[in-house]
Order: C-alpha cells, then sequence, then structure tokens
C-alpha cells in the first residue's frame, strides 16, 4: 500500500481574457470533485508563485492556454525527473515580462532549485482568442468536459 | 548629400518587466534625437468593463488588471467608491487594510529585487541562470514573498486576486490568534530583508541623477501606502478630488497608454520608490530608517539603478509595519462597514509597489457605475523613463549597440514599469543615424 500523494491542479490565465481563462474555468469545473489530498489553485502564472505553489507536492497538474492553430486542441505533457524541462522542450521562453516568463521559466527555475515536483503533467490547450472578455471561445468550450475528465484522471 | 554612417539595432523584446512594448531610440549624429516608448498592446478596456456594474464590483474586476499588485487596484477603488458613498473607514479595518497592502508591498518588491532586477547586477541574463549559481539568494527572495503572500492569503483569501476584500471593509476577519500565527514567518522575513538591503547595497551602481518633480502620498505620521493625500517635491498637495485638476493625461502617438503631466507649469514627473522615499524618509519605522542609513541613501535618492536598495527598505519597512499592526490589532466588530449607494463622485488614491495609483467612480443613485477612470503608476512614469532613457544614452553614445541595449534594458527595469496596468511592454531599437 502506498502513501497519500499530495496533488496539485493549478489552473493558469486570467478569466478576464477571454480563452486564457480556461485554466480557471477547468478548477472551477473540478471544485467538490477532486479526491481528499488535492488542492485546487488558480494562478497568474508567475513563476515564484507556481514554485510555491507546487514545492512538497508529488503530482502537480497544471491547464494553460497556449496559441496555436486548432482552437480547442489538447496537448498533454507529463514532465518527470530532473531534467523534465529539456525532455519537454518547455525551455524558458524569451519572455518580456514575468508574466510572459511562465510556465517555462518556473520549470527551468525549479529545476535549479531542486523544486520541481516528482511528476509534473501540463494540458496544454490551443487558444482561439486571447482578447479582453469574460467567457471561452466554443471550440475551447467544447473541449472543457474532456478536458476536465482528463484532469480528473491525472490525480484518480 | 550628406553620407552619413547608420546603423540599426533592435533587440526582439526586454525580458523580465511586465508585458509587452518596444523602445525606440534615434541617434542623428552624436544627439539623441528620439526616445519613445512604443505601447502597442491595445488598451486595456477595464474602465469600460466597469460602467454599467455595480458600485460593489470595482474590488473583485480592477483586481484583474494585474497578478503582481491586485491590492492596489482593488484599495484605490473601494476607497474612491466609499467617497463617493461618504462613508469613511477607520480603526482596525483601515489598519487590517494596511496590513493587507504590506503584504502585497512585500510580495510584489522581492519579485523584483530578485527575480528581474538583481540579475542585472550580477551579470546573469535572468534569474534562472541566476539561481545555478546562487540558489541561496534566489531562495532568500523566494521566502520573502511567501511571507508577503502569507498575510494577503489570510486577510484576502488567496495571494493573487484577493476575494475577501469588499466595499466598506472585508467579508470576513481575523482573530488575534489567526494573525499571530504570521508573526514568526514574518520576523524570520524580517531578518532576510535586512540582509537582502545589505546586500544589494554592495552593487555598482551607474552615476545617474534625475531630476524630475517627484510624486508620492503622504499619511500622516507613518509611510505611505494604502492611502493619502498627494505631495511633490515642487511643493504641490492635493487630494484625490483634485489628482485631476493636478494631473493632465494625454495621447501620445506611438502609445495606447497615456501620458501623464501635472498641470500649469508642470511636467514630467516621477512617480513610485525613489519619489516615496524622497518625500518620506522620515517616516520609515526604525529598522528601516537605520537600514537606510547604512545603505548610504541619504535624505533622497534620485539614482534610479538605486532603487533596488529603496524597494528592499520598503520591503523592511512593510515588515515592521506587518508585524506592528499585527501586535495592536483588535479585532473590529464588523467585518465591513454598510456603504449604501448614492449618487455621486468618489477618487481614491493609494501607493502600489510602482507609484501612485488613482481611481475615480460616477455612480447613479442605485450604485450603478456611470464611469470609471483609472490612472496607473507606470503610465505615469512612461515621459519621465523616456527623458530618462535619453539622457542616459546621450552620455554613453561611444559604446557599442549591444552593450547599450543592455544598459537600456536594465535602465528601463529600474522603474518596474508594469505595462500589463499601462497597458503592455517591451521592444528595444537603437537607430544610429
Amino acid at each position: 500500500m502506498t502513501s497519500v500523494r499530495r496533488a496539485v491542479i493549478i489552473g493558469i490565465g486570467n478569466e478576464y481574457r477571454s480563452d486564457d481563462g480556461v485554466g480557471p474555468a477547468v478548477v472551477a469545473s473540478l471544485r467538490g470533485r477532486v479526491p481528499v489530498g488535492v488542492d485546487l489553485l488558480i494562478s497568474d502564472g508567475e513563476p515564484a508563485g507556481l514554485i510555491e505553489a507546487w514545492t512538497g507536492a508529488d503530482l502537480v497538474v497544471v491547464v494553460d492556454a497556449v496559441a496555436g492553430t486548432q482552437p480547442g486542441l489538447l496537448h498533454r505533457v507529463v514532465l518527470a525527473g530532473s531534467d523534465a524541462s529539456r525532455r519537454a522542450g518547455l525551455g524558458a521562453e524569451a519572455g518580456a515580462s514575468s508574466h510572459g516568463l511562465g510556465l517555462g521559466t518556473a520549470i527551468e527555475l525549479a529545476a535549479a532549485l531542486g523544486r520541481l515536483p516528482g511528476t509534473l503533467i501540463v494540458h496544454a490547450v490551443e487558444a482561439a482568442n486571447f482578447t479582453q472578455g469574460v467567457g471561452l471561445s466554443a471550440k475551447v468550450r467544447d473541449g472543457m468536459v474532456e478536458l476536465s475528465a482528463a484532469v480528473l484522471a491525472d490525480v484518480g | 548629400m550628406t553620407h552619413q554612417h547608420v546603423r540599426t539595432l533592435t533587440a526582439l523584446g526586454l525580458a523580465r518587466v511586465e508585458g509587452e512594448g518596444s523602445l525606440h531610440v534615434r541617434v542623428a549624429g552624436d544627439q539623441v534625437e528620439d526616445v519613445r516608448l512604443e505601447i502597442y498592446e491595445p488598451p486595456r478596456f477595464f474602465e469600460a468593463f466597469l460602467r454599467g456594474r455595480s458600485y460593489t464590483e470595482p474590488p473583485d474586476i480592477t483586481a484583474r488588471v494585474c497578478g503582481i499588485c491586485p491590492v492596489a487596484y482593488q484599495t484605490s477603488s473601494f476607497l474612491a467608491i466609499e467617497a463617493a458613498c461618504g462613508v469613511v473607514v477607520e480603526g482596525p479595518l483601515a489598519e487590517l487594510r494596511r496590513l493587507l497592502y504590506c503584504g502585497e508591498w512585500i510580495a510584489s518588491h522581492a519579485l523584483h529585487i530578485y527575480m528581474l532586477h538583481a540579475p542585472d547586477f550580477l551579470g546573469y541574463p535572468g534569474a534562472v541562470e541566476m539561481a545555478r549559481d546562487h540558489r541561496d539568494l534566489v531562495e532568500r527572495g523566494l521566502a520573502l514573498r511567501r511571507a508577503g503572500n502569507a498575510i494577503m492569503e489570510m486577510l484576502g483569501g488567496r495571494a493573487v486576486h484577493p476575494v475577501n476584500v469588499r466595499v466598506g471593509g472585508f467579508y470576513s476577519v481575523p482573530g488575534r490568534s489567526d494573525l499571530g500565527q504570521l508573526t514568526a514567518q514574518l520576523r524570520a522575513a524580517l531578518e532576510l530583508a535586512l540582509e537582502t538591503v545589505r546586500w544589494v547595497s554592495g552593487f555598482d551602481f551607474p552615476d545617474f541623477t534625475v531630476d524630475h518633480e517627484l510624486v508620492a502620498l503622504s499619511q500622516p505620521d507613518v509611510y505611505p501606502i494604502e492611502r493619502g493625500t498627494v505631495i511633490t517635491s515642487g511643493g504641490r498637495s492635493f487630494t484625490s478630488a483634485e489628482f485631476e485638476q493636478n494631473v493632465v493625461e494625454q495621447q501620445v502617438p506611438h502609445s495606447t497608454a497615456l501620458q501623464a503631466r501635472l498641470s500649469g507649469q508642470g511636467g514630467t514627473y516621477l512617480t513610485g520608490p525613489l519619489a516615496r522615499y524622497s518625500l518620506n524618509a522620515r517616516y520609515l519605522p526604525p529598522l528601516a530608517a537605520a537600514a537606510a542609513a547604512q545603505a548610504g541613501l541619504g535624505e533622497s535618492c534620485r539614482n534610479p539603478f538605486r532603487s533596488i536598495i529603496v524597494r528592499a527598505v520598503e520591503v523592511v519597512c512593510a515588515l515592521e509595519e506587518a508585524i506592528r499592526l499585527i501586535e495592536e490589532y483588535q479585532p473590529p466588530d464588523v467585518a465591513s462597514l454598510p456603504v449604501p449607494a448614492q449618487s455621486g463622485r468618489g477618487h481614491g488614491v493609494s501607493e502600489a509597489p510602482r507609484g501612485v495609483l488613482y481611481q475615480r467612480y460616477d455612480l447613479d443613485p442605485d450604485g450603478t457605475i456611470l464611469s470609471a477612470r483609472i490612472v496607473p503608476p507606470t503610465s505615469q512614469n512612461q515621459a519621465a523613463i523616456e527623458r530618462d532613457l535619453g539622457r542616459f544614452v546621450q552620455a554613453r553614445l561611444g559604446l557599442s549597440d549591444d552593450i547599450l541595449t543592455r544598459l537600456c534594458e536594465q535602465a528601463i527595469r529600474n522603474y518596474d514599469p508594469c505595462i500589463s496596468c499601462a497597458t503592455h511592454f517591451l521592444q528595444l531599437r537603437i537607430e544610429r543615424g
């Protein structure tokens, strides 16, 4: 029998920037549905905050919107071990802001500090629209049920 | 036709500032001819979002302007709305608001000092590279940030976009024992903050002084944070209600952020840590004042590169204040005062980590918002940044484009611009003709 793992689900994004709110929306949809020992968090993606959020966790599941060519398309990347960022190709992007630094930098920084979680799963959702406003675009919204189920399965 | 040697330099993105934009420097011969902060992200439409919403909503809506300084936006918004409704919140609720704001200062400044600014002085391209060689330093910065976040989580419900803040006060307030749980962590953080001042005061700083009029808040007997009247180094003093008579915003073709100037004979001005410190140093609490003196700050500081020391001193100040507020805390009888809607106009100012943040609301009799205005600190500083960079580049034209670009990036980070608030930042281009 294994000990209970501590797991954290983190929705990254800003619900006032249309599809960028998909991470927070997934977290909202999972409230009351996750097993005991699983924390739900919303983050703006700022690296120091992300590292604090996942420190001490065995399993971290991140949901974030990404720019892409097929709105609604879901990507799932599993990172494990100290060279996770390199294997996933999520190096620190040349960002122009600490928001822009984002997840890639958080992973690189956590690796440098020895603070990566045991396993980090990233669900990236290709977005149609990052403009100001509330609500998800149709294609992203259509994928919400599948996405929430996939996240739930990761921590189940 | 004259023949001129032409060099054009383009840097694709300045790292470690908030948002996106570009800096364009044009050099003709041996003169800097033009410096423009070109901000090309569309303006943020929060002022429009707010029209038609209830007067109870701005603390939650404006918090989303910025993930780094949501409390600043919440605070200026509820001050403005309470003023419109003729309510003044005093006593323990006001003290709790100051405590919450201290948390934001600690978290925001720790982020800027350690993750964004210090790498410049130590010769690293960013915090990741610095962390590989100086894990202990970055961990110290994270511990400081964690202390600030702990205050925000306790009072705000969560560190990012706090949910416990409302017009009139809070949804719920902590007991003495709740706040007491923070004390040990804050005392430990205070030691880290003092170490931080000693550390950053040993950096090498370029010799550079700015002569702008300085604009900050003044709060009776304390270092200004969560409210106050506006004062300037030129001798002006005005209330939040008089802000728009004293500060004129104007559009410039190259930016989607409005630029601010002082009205009348006034011009470009600077708000933020340098202004706060220079106009209020005598109100620093004892440890912060001693740390500032040991760091050699003097009565005022007009070198933007040394703003990292001022921020470090302000972290000490915020931690001292937080510990004092917790020790003196007597829970209020109610978590919030009633704020009945009424028709009117209200104004609010507070000291965001980056400087004075002004908001104004017009309400109809049932509290529906008719109009809203938000003047963030970075847009106020934009013209000053342009002027400073022009002088900075002019004095260093002999340097190569690579080095000059890097120095300009560093110079811009001195102001900790949050263009996510003012709109977005930054790409650098230097043209030499």
